[in-house]
């Protein structure tokens, strides 16, 4: 029997249509149950549907507003099956986001009713210290990029004697290709707010801020729900006294994911960083003691409670302990949200959980901007934060793009170096002006005009920008770049030496060339150029073109195609 | 207008709200004008420069009147990667404006965000607030047609 019908309606999942979806089903399934969940991961599968049956769950993908839907969901024919599919199955360890896309986020009921607070519950049952201890034993690390002990971090603003002490959430995901927090606000904001109960309680916190970004506005709505709900069931009481969340919109600034420039910013400033020490637990928030931690950080908490520290620490490597969050994204099928254990190699989330083909990604991009390329002969490499430290790349926050075959790794490292140099705040001399040195050079290369020395150039100046900048962002924003240089310096000298682009993706190095034999002449190309490039009889002017690739999309026979300059259309 | 005044009236004893009001602003003109500026100034008491400083430096805030419809191409590492720039290039040649511009007739504006967090249905667009993803040239003209179409029904 039917028990009732979830339709996965996180940002993803509304974006693909999930919201027609339900109106739809609502409308003509009035007999059950409808509800809105979060992610379950499989971002590639959506719109999806899942049916609760006294059998268990059935899945539908790719779901279409028809008629067959109502029908093959009464008759659960068709369903999907990929929770078989490998690795997602397998998760053993799947923990922090267990309950994300299988309870309603608006339902603090349906969180209770499945472990929810009572992780608090046991926290407050201990002596704050003995909390912070189990955290320390749980070797758990900051999930927001940088790595550091929180359990250390914790013991620090424990220790501080200070009549207002205040912790604070970083949920400003700035990181370009990383969703992980957004997906865990939308789908389970109760655990983020445990955990910052936990923390208040073990730490002595008087006042907690959620720092969100503005662009989450499904986040900011579930979470806001679930900050009412805290209150009116006086969760929010940890022992004699009772604690107040804050939630406030970020205005769009990445540096502000840095420490110091996020509290500038809650403190209504512009977001520069400034020089630590004093470190924020000492000197933080209009000057009291604060604590910052990220969105899966504060996540962890509750679980690693609940289950007691040792227990945490039996997943993972020897230093980098339980499960991480990765937003899956690039040229894989099953780009997604996925949660693996810390070790795991970088292949198997490729190959197995993305369902990338062999052969078919040269590189991954692990940790944004502030990250680098891992190329595919490093695969093996274990995901924690020594070993991709190691390779010149960070674990970051958790964005994974896979970079396929056929995209130019210049142009990779370029795009990263413009979006650092935009989001530099401009405060230290090297990553204001060092990035935009950076980029103008890459801007060089990819446009077909430079040379070796510019290659030089970028070796050289790229140390002195980490050496001059104060902050988190100017230390790794030539990661990209050095990262590339180190594992692709082919693509690097073909662009210079040989002005060819060999992903064919620089528009500057490519004509395009449309193969007459193959030419059915029905005219599509000619009528539909913006730019009017292609005669009547079919030749493209290739000075006149501006490589939009509209004719390559519509020619029905693959008559037109990108070529390196020099082997002209005959 | 009335309503704004009166919220920052509420915000005012505090300088971190700040960025709250100005958020505020935006949310009912869609803009930050030099007015609003101004305003913001004297209620929280600081120099206007200085808050000029706070809405340059956030890449929320806009200086002009947008168009009715805002069009934000997501150039997220994923979108890139799947080919984000070609995405931006099609809306411009349709629209005739380029990024961080609004058309004559003010139906559009285009904009280049950072991320939209939709990554695994890349290339995505917002417009207003709907978000658009696995855009190809045909999808993504077709959802413009409609937005082109859409004044006449107003």
């Amino acid at each position: 029997m039917i028990k009732r019908i979830k339709v996965g309606a996180g940002s993803c999942g509304l974006a693909a249509g999930a919201g027609a979806v339900r109106d739809y089903l609502k409308e003509h399934i009035t007999d059950i149950d409808i509800v809105d969940v979060g992610c379950i991961g499989h971002c590639y599968a959506e719109p999806i549907v899942e049916v609760e049956t006294d059998s268990g769950s059935y899945f539908f993908e790719h779901v279409d507003v028809s008629k067959d839907l109502v029908e093959n969901i009464r008759n659960l024919e068709g369903p999907s099956d990929f929770l078989g599919r490998p690795s997602r199955k397998d998760q053993e360890h799947i923990k922090v986001t267990a309950l994300a896309g299988h309870i309603d986020p608006e339902s603090i009921d349906e969180y209770i009713a499945n472990g929810g607070y009572s992780g608090l519950e046991k926290a407050l049952s201990m002596k704050p210290g003995d909390v912070v201890e189990e955290v320390k034993k749980s070797g758990l690390r900051g999930r927001g990029g940088g790595g550091f002990p929180t359990g250390l971090k914790w013991s620090f603003l424990a220790g501080k004697d200070a009549d207002q002490k205040i912790l604070i959430c970083n949920a400003d995901e700035g990181d370009p290709g990383a969703f992980m927090d957004r997906s865990m606000m939308e789908s389970v904001p109760h655990q983020l707010l445990e955990g910052m109960l936990i923390g208040a309680w073990a730490m002595g916190a008087t006042q907690l801020f959620i720092y969100i970004r503005a662009e989450y506005p499904l986040a900011v709505k579930h979470l806001t729900t679930a900050i009412e709900q805290v209150k009116k069931r006086g969760l929010n009481k940890i022992g004699d006294r009772s604690v107040d969340f804050n939630l406030k919109e970020g205005a769009g600034a990445f540096v502000c994911g840095e420490e110091t420039a996020l509290i500038h910013s809650l403190e209504g400033k512009r977001g520069n960083p400034r020089y630590r020490p004093p470190f924020p637990t000492d000197y933080g928030f209009k000057g009291y003691p604060s604590l910052i931690n990220n969105v899966e950080t504060f996540s962890n908490i509750p679980l690693l409670v609940r289950e007691g520290g040792e227990t945490f620490a039996s997943v993972g490597t020897e230093k980098s302990k339980g499960t991480k969050l990765f937003a899956l994204a690039g040229d894989v099928q099953y780009p997604g949200l996925v949660e693996v254990p810390m070790g795991i190699t970088i292949g198997e989330i490729i190959y197995d959980i993305g369902g990338a083909e062999e052969g078919s990604v040269k590189a991954v991009q692990i940790g944004g901007p502030s990250g680098g390329c891992i190329p595919a002969e490093l695969f093996d490499t274990p995901v924690d934060y020594d070993s991709l430290r190691q390779l010149g790349a960070i674990m970051g926050s958790g964005g994974l793009i896979a970079i396929g075959n056929n995209r130019c790794m210049v142009e990779t490292a370029r795009f990263f170096l413009e979006f650092t140099t935009r989001e530099s705040c401009g405060k230290c001399t090297f990553c204001r002006v060092g990035t935009k040195r950076m980029l103008e050079t890459l801007e060089k290369i990819t446009g077909g005009n430079g040379t070796e020395e510019d290659i030089a150039f970028l070796s050289d100046i790229a140390p002195k920008i980490i050496k001059g900048s104060l902050c988190g962002l100017g230390q790794t924003a030539p990661n990209p770049v050095l990262t590339t240089l180190r594992y692709f310096e082919n693509e690097y000298l073909a662009h210079v030496r040989d002005k060819q682009c060999p992903a064919l993706q620089c528009d500057a190095l490519v004509d395009l060339k449309l193969d007459k034999e193959k030419c059915i002449e029905c005219n599509l190309c000619i009528k539909n150029c913006p730019v009017n490039a292609i005669s009547d009889d079919y030749i493209i002017d290739n000075d006149t073109c501006t490589r939009c690739n509209t004719c390559i999309e519509l020619c029905p026979v693959n008559a037109i195609e990108r070529v390196n300059q020099g082997v002209k259309s005959v | 207008m009335e309503s704004t005044l009166q919220k920052l009236d509420e915000l005012k004893g505090d300088r971190s709200n700040v960025i709250k009001a100005l958020q505020l602003i935006q949310v009912h003109e869609g803009f930050i004008s030099d007015t609003s500026i101004r305003e913001v100034a004297e209620a929280f008491s600081m120099p206007a420069v200085e808050v000029e400083g706070i809405v340059s430096f956030y890449a929320q805030f806009k200086r002009n009147q947008p168009g009715k419809y805002m069009i934000s191409v997501c150039d997220g590492t994923a979108c890139h990667i799947k080919g984000s720039p070609q995405v931006l290039h099609w809306i411009s040649d349709e629209l005739g404006i380029g990024d961080e511009e609004t058309s004559d007739d003010g139906l559009f504006s285009i904009e280049r965000v950072a991320c939209l967090g939709c990554c695994s249905l890349a290339p995505v667009m917002k417009i207003n607030d709907e978000i658009y993803g696995q855009l190809n040239r045909k999808k993504t003209m077709k959802i413009l047609k409609q937005y082109q179409k859409e004044p006449a029904n107003d």
